[in-house]
């Protein structure tokens, strides 16, 4: 049986395209401007560690704010409603906190330039080319789904062939990572969630109009497939796929709260690295603070928008939304991750419409540019530099990232090929993602905290981690052993990250650690208390700049947020 | 190439006033003139294009604002230590 695919094409008119061409106008506009900033390879890399707090903490969720967010998230909301928010307010914002807290003086404070060389100062050379590898192959796979998604989007939208929106967007995402570097990706980052902001915000307000205001909202999702369940966020069991109330919270506290966004958010060097574009200790303690100050309210004009969708737009509400959660086709042919682009088509108009397409298309890039941007450092210091041409100049460094970023667009443009091939791919990408991040994580937090951890011990706990996880992930694959909707990824994370454990104590025990001299800086009882403090004068001082009581503020707002949903 | 080539300031503030002030601007004078009643009936009957122009003339205006009482300072490159200029 033939289904027909939802009519998406948007009525964009000429003003929608000029405001659009705008967008692209200022995005490359700073590229070249920032390029006039790039002299050395710490300007090209690590934008010279200048960048105010603000600036990298926009940055540092936005680079999360890409295609898997905002389109997956409000398929999530269509489908499972507020549930979702967990996403946000347990997979995000406690870890964004600990890595301001607790990691960034020993990721800021030892002067590391990325996630792999902190693992080389404390571990040594096979855990650093694990994780250097692992980290950059991850990226460009990364990149490439990015990429894909972005043109297929463009190609449902405006009607271009997917091939010219994939070269079209990766030249426009190269010519500006190739020009300015980090500070140029940062920049645009925050200059996205502007525009996104600007394009959501509005399309939520309409939306709660559209269907009667909030009450409406909660009455038809009630009437609705899902029931109101789907208006609670705990304990979310249409979510995990636990029947149990019990498992169900278990599952998202510990698999979705602990092992998988802490994995996330402190060790992947796209994120930390924004961090590390700061200006000063302080400065970097703050980025993910002040991050999560907007990941607590970014729900509200993703999810929402999305649950408008499922009761509001006909080829996805009633039936349709049925047939989908049931795990069918709907009779419309359309699809959850369309719930955005249907309730754009239905409520914007031309104008709004343009600022919509702008705010879709600017978070797609953006998303790649923040992979490119860390896949060239990460090649560049933790590759090139120590195992293939060491002590050259520093041109020459700053040389070699701008050919790799180049050379990685076109890997990119390749990946993206294959990711068309696959339908599922970006669950793939994001579980085997989290493969590697979990016992990452593990490492890290026992190093970082336990100063006889060995070198030897480093890198054997990271290989047989992500071994352990991909051993759960073949097993539930085949069929041998079920688990219900996101239950595989949680349980392959969770066991990654207690192999990963166990490996590295028994490990410990009979291999040499390193002399205490040389972990200054690195782990918590080696390092002076004064150097894990940040300045406290001149452009750091003031309440207001305090990251404990910022981070205190998001974690009551966090908590007031979950008692009220 | 020296470091003084850095000196020119970039004041990404200036870039969201100006993102927003064009968007603004654009879409408040399609609310106003040229939006349809049928465009409005199909958004709820909300205009949404003059509110939403509205909203970000506003923020524009107060990135402007903060661009102004707090003007950048041109940073000090390739040293460790923070300036800290008394205010």
């Amino acid at each position: 049986m033939r289904v027909l695919a939802a009519d998406l094409r948007l009525d964009a008119n000429a003003v929608d395209y000029v405001l659009l061409a705008f967008y692209f106008v200022l995005v490359l506009g700073i590229g070249y401007v920032a390029r006039r900033h790039v002299s050395t390879s710490m300007d090209f890399f690590l934008s010279g560690r200048s960048l105010p707090a603000w600036v990298t903490g926009l940055a540092f969720i936005s680079a999360n704010l890409g295609a898997i967010e905002v389109m997956g998230m409000s398929a999530n909301g269509a489908e499972y409603g507020l549930p979702t928010a967990h996403y946000f307010w347990i997979g995000a914002v406690p870890a964004m906190l600990f890595l301001g807290i607790v990691m960034m003086p020993f990721y800021y404070g030892s002067k590391v330039r990325s996630v792999p060389e902190f693992m080389l100062r404390r571990f040594g050379k096979p855990a650093h080319l694990v994780n250097g590898i692992s980290f950059a192959t991850a990226q460009v796979l990364i990149a490439g789904a990015n990429l894909f998604l972005l043109a297929s989007v463009v190609n449902l939208l405006l009607g271009w062939p997917i091939w010219v929106s994939v070269i079209v967007a990766a030249a426009i995402v190269l010519s500006y990572t190739a020009l300015g570097g980090l500070s140029a990706a940062i920049y645009n980052e925050v200059l996205q969630f502007v525009v996104i902001v600007a394009a959501l915000l509005p399309l939520t307000i309409v939306g709660l109009y559209k269907v009667g205001g909030w009450q409406g909202l909660v009455d038809k999702v009630s009437a609705g497939p899902g029931g109101p369940e789907q208006l609670e966020s705990w304990p979310g069991n249409q979510l995990t796929g636990f029947a149990d109330n019990f498992l169900s919270v278990l599952g998202l506290v510990f698999g979705l709260g602990f092992v998988l966004s802490f994995g996330y958010w402190t060790t992947n060097f796209v994120e930390v690295q924004r961090a590390m574009a700061a200006k000063s200790m302080s400065a970097a303690r703050r980025t993910p603070i002040i991050g999560a100050f907007p990941k607590m309210f970014i729900p509200f004009i993703v999810i929402i928008p999305g649950m408008i969708a499922g009761v509001a737009v006909t080829e996805l509400s009633g039936e349709n939304k049925a047939a989908l959660m049931a795990g069918g086709e709907a009779p419309s042919g359309a699809t959850f991750n369309q719930a955005l682009l249907l309730l754009m088509r239905d409520l914007l108009p031309n104008g709004m419409l343009g600022i919509a397409i702008a705010g879709l298309l600017a978070s797609f890039m953006a998303g790649m540019a923040a992979n490119l941007s860390s896949f060239n450092t990460v090649f560049t210091y933790d590759i090139w530099q120590p195992y293939f041409r060491k002590d050259r100049p520093d041109g020459y460094y700053l040389q070699v990232g701008r050919v790799v970023t180049v050379v990685a667009t076109v890997l990119a443009i390749g990946t993206a090929f294959i990711a068309s091939t696959y339908v599922n791919l970006m669950d793939y990408l994001q579980q085997l993602f989290s493969f590697f991040n979990a016992p990452l994580f593990a490492t890290f937090i026992l190093g970082m905290f336990w100063r006889r951890m060995t070198p030897a011990a480093g890198w054997i706990g990271l290989v047989s981690g992500t071994a352990s996880a991909i051993a759960v992930f073949i097993v539930t694959e085949s069929g041998v052993w079920t688990l219900p909707g996101q239950g595989a990824a949680f349980v392959g994370a969770g066991a990654a990250f207690v192999v990963d454990i166990v490996v590295s104590v028994a490990v410990t025990t009979v291999t040499r650690p390193k002399p205490a001299a040389q972990l200054v800086g690195l782990v918590y009882s080696l390092t002076p208390k004064e150097t894990r403090q940040h300045e406290t004068t001149g452009e750091d001082a003031g309440w207001y700049r305090n990251p404990a009581l910022l981070a205190g503020i998001v974690l009551v707002v966090t908590i007031v947020l979950n008692i009220i949903f | 190439m020296s470091s003084n080539s850095r000196t020119s300031a970039f004041d990404i503030r200036l870039i969201i006033a100006l993102l927003t002030g064009v968007y603004g601007l654009v879409t408040t004078v399609l609310g106003l003139a040229v939006t349809s009643d049928a465009e409005i009936d199909r958004s709820a009957g909300v205009n949404i294009n003059l509110w939403a122009g509205l909203g970000m003339l506003v923020v524009c205006l107060l990135f402007v604002a903060w661009a102004r009482l707090r003007p950048l300072r041109v940073p000090e490159h390739h040293e460790e230590e923070d300036p800290a200029t008394p205010q």
